[in-house]
C-alpha cells in the first residue's frame, strides 16, 4: 500500500490554510464558469494559466483540480435547469435532468448529479492513485517508437473516435500539428515557418493559442449570434438533497456509471460523450419499459453525471503516467507542467512525485469542496444565467488579453491572440472541433522530439520505428481505429449522425 | 373605434398592473391594445420575456375583457426602442408602462426602461404602479 502512504503525504501537503483557500478559488471559479454554457473548463484553466505564474506549482495545482471538477460539476446544472448542455459531457444529463426540473424535481435532479460526481471523482482518483503510479513503471521502459506509437494512438483516436466528422477532425488536428511547428527547431535550431520574423522564431506560446482559440474565438462568435431568444429556466425549488426512494434509485447509475466512465477516460481515447451515452443506454435498458425515463428519471441523471466523472478522473491516467493528454483541459493542464518547467512523461512520477501526490490529493479535496459548496448554492449559481452576455464576455477578453500579454510580456502576442481569435471563430463556424487544435500544438514537438530520437538511433533507417514489439502492436490498433469505422460504414447503409454531437460542435 | 393603446408588458406584477390600467382605459375611449413584450436577448435568462404560457395566459384574460387586442414580442437592442417602434408604427395615442422602484445606483447601472419610454414617446405616457 505504498501508494496509500504517498497519497496520505500528499494530503498532509496539501492540508493547509492557504491551499485550501485556493482549492476554493479554483472550486468556485470552475463551477462560475462551467455553469455558463460556451465556458468550459479548458477554456477557464487557459485564462487563469497566467494568473499563477506568481504561485507555487503545488497551489496552481490544486488551483486547477478545484477548476476542472467545479466546471465538470456546473455544466450539469444548466442541463439540468435550461437543457442547454454546457459541455459535450452534460448532453446525456440534459435529457432526464431537464424533464425532472420540468416536473419541479430540479433539486433532485441537481443533488444526484452531485452527489454523483463526488462519488465518482473520488473512485476514480482512488483508482488513479494505484494506476498511474503502475503504469508509470511499465512506461518508463517504452522506448522512442513506442512512445511515438502511442502518440499517434492518442491523436488519431481523439480525432477519429470523438466528433462527428473524422476530416473535420483531421483538419483541427493539422491545423494544430502546424502551429506547433512554428518556431526553432528543437533539435537543429532551424527557424521553421517563422517569415523571417524574429518574435515568430521564439515558438508560440500554448496560452497565447488556447486563449485565442477558446476565450477569443468563442467571445467572437457569440459576438456574432448576441441575440437570442431568452431560454425557460426551471427553478430550483429548495435546497438540492436526496431522501428515501431518490437515493436508492441512484446508487446503482452512480457506481455503474464511474465503472463506465474511468476506462474512458483513462484509454487515450478518452472524451466523456462515449461514456455518458453508454451509462444511460444502461439504465434506460435496466429500468425496463414501464419506467419513467423520457418522463424525467433520476437514473438518467445519476448513471451519466456519474461517468463524466469518474471520466475526468481517468484523464489523469495517460496525463500524468505517460504525459498525454486525452482532453482539452488535460492539454492546457500540460502547458501548465511546462510552464513550471516540468516535463511530463514516465520520469513525472519519480522526479516530481510531491507534486504529483499533491495534485491528486487535491482532487479528493476539490472534489469534497464541491459537495459542501455547491448543494446550497445551486440557487444562486441558476441566477447566474440572467448575466447579460456583454458584461460577461467583457471580463472574459480583459482575462483573455491579459493572460496572453503576461505569458511573455510583449505587445507581439496580443496581435497572435487576435490571428488565434479569427481562427477559433472560424473553426465554430465551420464545425470543426477544437480539441484536436490543442492536441496538435501540445503533441506535435513532443512527437516530433520522439520521431527524430527514434530515427537517430537507427541512423535514419525507417525500420527503427517498428523494432519495439509494443510499437507493432499500437499501430495495429492505429490501422484498425481507421479502417473498422470505414469499413463498417461500407457495409452497413449510412446512418444519421447522432444529432446532438453535432450540435455541441456548433455551440 | 378610436385610437390605438400600446402597453410595455413584462410577465410580472408591473406589467400585469400596465395591462389592466391599458383595458380600462381602452374601454373608455373604445381603443384596441397592442401588448409589447420585449428582450435584449443578450442573457441566457430573461425573466420579464414572457414565456408561451404567460402569454396564453394574458391572451386569454384579454379575450374575456372584450377589447380588441394584438400581442408582439420582439427582440433588439434596446427594449424602450421597440415599445416606441410599435407606438409609430400603429400611430398610438396612449402608451402604458409599469413603473418598478429603482434605486439611484440601481438606474445608473441598469438604466430605465420606462424612463427612456417617458422621454422618447410622442404621445401621452400613463405609468402606472402595482397596487
Amino acid at each position: 500500500m505504498e501508494s496509500l502512504d504517498l497519497l496520505w503525504g500528499g494530503l498532509e501537503a496539501a492540508f493547509t490554510f492557504e491551499n485550501l483557500l485556493w482549492a476554493c478559488i479554483g472550486v468556485l471559479l470552475g463551477t462560475f464558469v462551467g455553469v455558463l454554457p460556451g465556458i468550459g473548463p479548458a477554456m477557464t484553466v487557459a485564462l487563469l494559466l497566467p494568473v499563477t505564474y506568481g504561485l507555487e506549482p503545488a497551489q496552481a495545482f490544486i488551483m486547477f483540480a478545484g477548476i476542472y471538477y467545479g466546471a465538470m460539476y456546473g455544466g450539469s446544472t444548466t442541463s439540468i435547469l435550461l437543457n442547454t448542455p454546457g459541455e459535450s459531457s452534460s448532453v446525456m444529463t440534459a435529457i432526464e435532468g431537464n424533464k425532472m426540473a420540468k416536473r419541479g424535481r430540479a433539486a433532485q435532479a441537481l443533488a444526484t448529479a452531485a452527489i454523483g460526481s463526488f462519488i465518482a471523482g473520488t473512485i476514480g482518483t482512488m483508482l488513479v492513485v494505484f494506476l498511474a503510479p503502475w503504469l508509470a513503471e511499465i512506461a518508463v521502459e517504452i522506448g522512442a517508437p513506442s512512445y511515438l506509437a502511442v502518440t499517434v494512438l492518442a491523436m488519431v483516436l481523439v480525432t477519429s473516435v470523438l466528433g462527428s466528422s473524422r476530416l473535420r477532425g483531421f483538419i483541427a488536428l493539422f491545423l494544430g500539428l502546424t502551429i506547433g511547428l512554428v518556431g526553432l527547431d528543437l533539435s537543429t535550431a532551424q527557424s521553421r515557418l517563422s517569415f523571417g520574423n524574429p518574435l515568430l522564431a521564439d515558438r508560440i506560446d500554448i496560452v497565447v493559442v488556447a486563449v485565442g482559440v477558446f476565450a477569443l474565438g468563442e467571445a467572437l462568435w457569440v459576438a456574432a449570434h448576441l441575440r437570442r431568444k431568452p431560454l425557460e429556466i426551471s427553478s430550483v425549488g429548495g435546497r438540492p438533497w436526496l431522501a428515501g426512494d431518490d437515493l436508492r434509485r441512484s446508487w446503482g447509475p452512480w457506481l455503474r456509471g464511474t465503472a463506465l466512465g474511468f476506462p474512458f477516460g483513462a484509454v487515450p481515447a478518452g472524451g466523456a460523450e462515449t461514456p455518458t451515452f453508454l451509462s444511460y443506454v444502461t439504465e434506460r435498458k435496466l429500468a425496463g419499459a414501464d419506467s419513467e425515463f423520457g418522463k424525467g428519471a433520476i437514473e438518467g441523471v445519476a448513471g451519466p453525471e456519474a461517468a463524466n466523472n469518474a471520466s475526468a478522473a481517468g484523464t489523469f491516467v495517460p496525463l500524468l503516467a505517460l504525459g498525454l493528454p486525452v482532453t482539452a483541459t488535460a492539454s492546457i493542464m500540460l502547458a501548465a507542467f511546462q510552464s513550471y518547467g516540468i516535463e511530463p512523461g514516465p520520469q513525472l512520477m519519480t522526479d516530481h512525485s510531491d507534486l504529483v501526490w499533491t495534485l491528486l490529493a487535491s482532487l479528493l479535496i476539490g472534489n469534497t469542496l464541491l459537495l459542501l459548496l455547491n448543494l446550497p448554492l445551486a440557487p444562486l449559481w441558476a441566477k447566474l444565467l440572467r448575466t447579460p452576455r456583454p458584461y460577461l464576455y467583457a471580463g472574459i477578453l480583459f482575462f483573455a488579453s491579459l493572460g496572453a500579454y503576461a505569458a511573455n510580456l510583449r505587445a507581439f502576442d496580443l496581435m497572435l491572440l487576435l490571428v488565434f481569435g479569427a481562427l477559433g471563430f472560424m473553426m465554430r463556424r465551420f464545425a470543426l472541433p477544437v480539441l484536436p487544435l490543442i492536441l496538435g500544438v501540445i503533441l506535435g514537438p513532443l512527437m516530433e522530439l520522439k520521431f527524430r530520437e527514434a530515427l537517430s538511433i537507427s541512423d535514419g533507417e525507417a525500420s527503427g520505428l517498428v523494432n519495439e514489439p509494443l510499437a507493432v502492436i499500437v499501430y495495429v490498433i492505429v490501422a484498425l481505429a481507421v479502417a473498422v469505422p470505414a469499413v463498417l460504414s461500407l457495409v452497413r447503409r449510412p446512418q444519421a449522425a447522432d444529432p446532438d454531437k453535432e450540435k455541441e460542435l456548433v455551440s | 373605434m378610436s385610437g390605438t393603446i400600446v402597453v410595455g408588458w413584462s410577465a410580472d406584477k408591473y406589467g400585469a398592473a400596465a395591462v389592466e390600467h391599458a383595458v380600462a382605459e381602452a374601454r373608455l375611449r373604445s381603443a384596441s391594445v397592442v401588448v409589447v413584450n420585449a428582450t435584449r436577448g443578450d442573457a441566457l435568462v430573461d425573466d420579464r420575456y414572457a414565456r408561451s404560457g404567460d402569454v396564453a395566459v394574458l391572451e386569454s384574460s384579454l379575450a374575456d375583457s372584450g377589447v380588441p387586442f394584438e400581442v408582439r414580442q420582439s427582440m433588439g437592442p434596446d427594449v424602450a426602442d421597440q415599445v416606441l417602434d410599435v407606438a409609430d408604427e400603429v400611430g398610438a395615442t396612449l402608451i402604458v408602462v409599469g413603473l418598478r422602484h429603482r434605486t439611484p445606483v440601481g438606474k445608473l447601472v441598469m438604466g430605465s426602461v420606462a424612463q427612456r419610454i417617458l422621454l422618447g414617446a410622442t404621445c401621452p405616457v400613463l405609468a402606472v404602479k402595482p397596487s
